[in-house]
């Protein structure tokens, strides 16, 4: 039976982990590759790096933290932001990426995830879709955030899916840092609108909220970043207390 | 002793070559090419395969006596060869990813698209699940049944012979995800991708 995945994310900025596990134990709190490390010890399915660097001259700090990420974890590895084209693609694949998620340059610019799925394949393809509510529907943003597309999320996570998305990694920006659960409607939305795996992402406070974007959200993977920070909760924590609410994990 | 994971420009494969080299390390030399000379001459070949099986044939086939060279490496002198997800479908006679594209043939059988029943299954078939061993295969040596392994696939090889099946998993249908034929072996999971576990299983091709 195909496991449910728990996905700790890790933001990273000009190579160095911004938020991280805290462990006193900890050589450098901030290395991105050490904190990677932690994770898949701990049982973590995939890992997520999350590019948050601003200045372009800095962004090259990824690829170095890809690669060295990716001699030390043996688990799957996706890294996103500020990806822009099928050449961004395939320096983080080549780097040792094995999925690469695309956010605003897939709004922008359908070519990019059209072109790279055909030639990289739709596995290593996640479009991120950063939704907000607004009335009775959600709009897909851009920018980190910024812009507003106008985008209905759900004809968009459609759209992306026939463009050769392999999975979607969905964010409600109305949850994201709140730590009160995911967007449960959101995630449940577009679930039942693809026959591709969404990952559910942002609000998570608490293990009954990645209970709930599984059971609820029908979320194949959830992800969290602050919940796994300054080890609130273990990644093994989280996959004993998954298990004993009857979804299957990896143990 | 070398191990050559053949590099045939289609795909990622960054992470096979990490996982070789970390079980690699002190015993065997890792090769990364598809110098025809340097195949030849390897002990094992690790074929990899991502993106659609038509793509991988086309590559293969985009690089001057590639198959031939495989062809005599396998099937003639018999030597190991291990292909991970789109390398192990390869080997069939037909794959129909995109349009309908001729395999290696080394083992009869087809690749076709997953029964998703409807929408029932998300395809890919993507994340870990657990294999259940149905044969003694080498490359299983100490590995538990029903281990975890990271999968991502859309395709399964469906083999003629089923006896050339070492594991199967459970998504829609018991598919196909391991076998071996002689000295020829495959995985549709990510033994580079599925943990201590995973690496468990190349260095059991590694130490064949």
């Amino acid at each position: 039976m195909l496991k449910n995945r728990i996905i700790p994310c890790l933001d990273v900025k000009n190579g160095r982990v911004v938020k991280g596990i805290n462990f006193v134990d900890l050589k450098d709190a901030g290395d991105p590759v050490e904190q990677a490390k932690i994770y898949s010890d701990g049982g973590a399915d995939e890992i997520c790096f999350l590019d948050i660097t601003a200045s372009n001259e800095n962004r090259e700090t990824i690829y170095d933290v890809v690669e060295k990420t990716s001699k030390k974890c043996f688990v799957p590895l996706t890294v996103g932001g500020g990806v822009r084209s099928v050449e961004d693609i395939n320096r983080l694949l080549n780097c040792g990426a094995d999925k690469v998620s695309i956010n605003t340059a897939a709004v922008e610019n359908p070519k990019v995830v059209i072109d790279s799925s055909k030639k990289f394949g739709s596995q290593c393809i996640v479009v991120a879709i950063d939704a907000k509510k607004n009335g009775d529907k959600w709009e897909v943003f851009t920018h980190g955030g910024r812009n507003n597309s106008g985008i209905d999320a759900l004809e968009y996570a459609k759209k992306i899916e026939e463009n050769g998305a392999g999975e979607l990694l969905v964010t409600s920006m109305d949850r994201d840092g709140t730590q009160v659960g995911y967007d449960i409607n959101l995630m449940s939305k577009i679930s039942s609108k693809v026959n591709i795996p969404v990952i559910a992402s942002g609000g998570v406070g608490n293990l009954d909220h990645l209970v709930d974007g599984i059971k609820l959200g029908k979320a194949s993977a959830v992800l969290a970043a602050s919940i796994f920070h300054y080890g609130k909760y273990s990644v093994k924590e989280a996959k004993d207390y998954l298990d004993s609410k009857g979804i299957p994990v990896r143990i | 002793m070398n191990v050559t994971i053949v590099d045939y420009k289609s795909g990622n494969i960054s992470s096979v070559i990490n996982s070789f080299k970390e079980v690699a390390i002190d015993k065997v030399n890792i090769e990364v090419t598809s110098d025809l000379s340097k195949i030849k001459q390897s002990d094992k070949v690790v074929l990899p395969g991502q993106g659609s099986f038509k793509n991988c044939i086309d590559a293969l086939n985009k690089i001057k006596g590639l198959t031939d060279t495989l062809n005599e490496f396998a099937i003639i002198n018999k030597k190991p060869l291990l292909g991970i997800c789109v390398g192990l479908q390869m080997f069939a006679d037909i794959g129909y990813e995109e349009t309908e594209t001729k395999g290696l043939g080394w083992i009869p059988g087809k690749v076709s698209k997953i029964d998703n029943q409807n929408g029932k299954f998300k395809l890919p078939h993507i994340g870990w699940n657990q294999i259940n061993i149905v044969k003694d295969s080498k490359i299983f040596q100490n590995i538990e049944n029903n281990s975890h392994m990271y999968f991502v696939h859309s395709f399964e090889f469906i083999p003629e012979d089923k006896n050339v099946i070492s594991a199967t998993t459970d998504y829609s249908s018991n598919i196909v995800c391991s076998v071996e034929k002689e000295n020829i072996f495959g995985t549709q999971f990510h033994p580079e991708k599925s943990d201590t576990i995973g690496l468990k299983i190349i260095n059991n091709f590694i130490s064949l």
